[in-house]
């Protein structure tokens, strides 16, 4: 990649994240907001980083892997139950992370 | 309570999901430098663009010799999901300067939105100081990102394998702690399987359209059941504490 390409990559990408952040925020004076947009936005969160996350613990390799040999399924779901349970997200992330960890490093030593 | 304090709130609230983003970052900027990347390229990508996935999908569109529209465009729909949340925030930027809004704008992302939007609706952000919460928990972010991604750089040409060790998992429990607290109402439980289940179906789908289809799935199943339910019970009650 010669500078000219990565200028130009930096400077789309910020051009199209920065204002799909911001293009509403632009207008926020003036924009009314429908009220069923109002009521299905609460569900965004949810719906997005569950379709993010989804397929990165299901198909590590490309091919879904719903066995327990699969030390992403074993830290999501030990995340996931700590994260229900306890409602602390930092004890959700560590209990993921360490079982993750030990599920790929410690089982196969 | 002053600037300062409100800040530090919003910095307070972020501190997991900092935590959770601190191998997140590393593993970006080892990334770069195992592509054969210039460090100044992630480095200048984390200051400017400041959007983690997208950043990883980029990167690796890049060390496939993508053309530069596809590099850009996938950015643009990885994204795209940032304007749902704006569009969520909306009514709680209205009043702000503009060059309020083009800062919290550029500082839109899942970390901030998660950490913050729960605090307007338990009322400890609200129109006079939420933008004061919300520059803190951005800043916490921005530094963090910034900085592993350079300690990221350095390590990756340090320590070669260091993208395999699965990093990326860090993101995976991060997004995970924040989903489990809204899952109080059966509504949200449909939206996380029906989102699931048709991310997994739809992941041949290119450029990650699967991604962005599957969430519009998720809403609008979280929207038909929460709707439906709400002509037979008081719902709307749940729902308010569902958020907190």
């Amino acid at each position: 990649m010669i500078l000219w390409q990565g200028v130009l990559i930096l400077l789309g990408m910020f051009a199209v994240t920065f204002g799909v952040r911001f293009v509403l925020f632009a207008r926020a004076d003036k924009v009314v907001m429908p009220t069923f947009i109002e009521k299905a936005l609460k569900f965004v969160p949810v719906a997005v980083l569950t379709a993010i996350i989804t397929p990165m613990i299901l198909m590590p390799n490309q091919q879904v892997d719903f066995t327990l040999s699969n030390p992403w399924l074993l830290g999501a779901l030990a995340a996931f139950v700590v994260g229900i349970w306890r409602q602390q997200q930092l004890l959700t992330i560590l209990v993921g992370v360490l079982v993750f960890f030990v599920a790929k490093y410690g089982i196969s030593l | 309570m002053n600037t300062m304090q409100h800040m530090r709130r919003g910095a307070v609230a972020s501190i997991p999901m900092i935590i959770g983003g601190i191998p997140f970052g590393l593993l970006f900027g080892s990334l770069a430098s195992s592509y054969g990347l210039s460090p100044w390229f992630a480095v200048a990508m984390s200051a400017f663009v400041f959007a983690g996935s997208a950043q990883f999908v980029a990167l690796g569109l890049i060390a496939l010799h993508a053309p530069i529209w596809v590099i850009v465009s996938t950015t643009f729909i990885v994204n795209l999901r940032h304007l749902l949340y704006a569009a969520d925030l909306v009514k709680f930027v209205k009043h702000l300067p503009m060059p309020m809004r083009i800062v919290m704008g550029f500082g839109l992302t899942d970390e901030t939105y998660a950490a913050v939007r729960p605090m307007y609706e338990m009322g400890s952000a609200d129109d006079k100081n939420g933008h004061k919460v919300y520059l803190g928990s951005f800043l916490s972010f921005y530094l963090m990102w910034n900085v592993t991604t350079i300690l990221g750089v350095i390590s990756g040409e340090l320590i070669p394998g260091m993208s395999e060790w699965g990093l990326e998992f860090a993101m995976v429990a991060t997004f995970i702690g924040i989903i489990t607290p809204y899952l109080k109402h059966n509504a949200f439980w449909l939206c996380l399987l029906s989102a699931a289940a048709s991310s997994i179906v739809l992941s041949g789908l290119p450029n990650n359209l699967g991604l962005l289809v599957s969430a519009v799935i998720g809403v609008m199943m979280g929207y038909v059941a929460d709707s439906s339910n709400k002509t037979t019970s008081n719902s709307d009650d749940n729902m308010q504490e569902v958020s907190k």
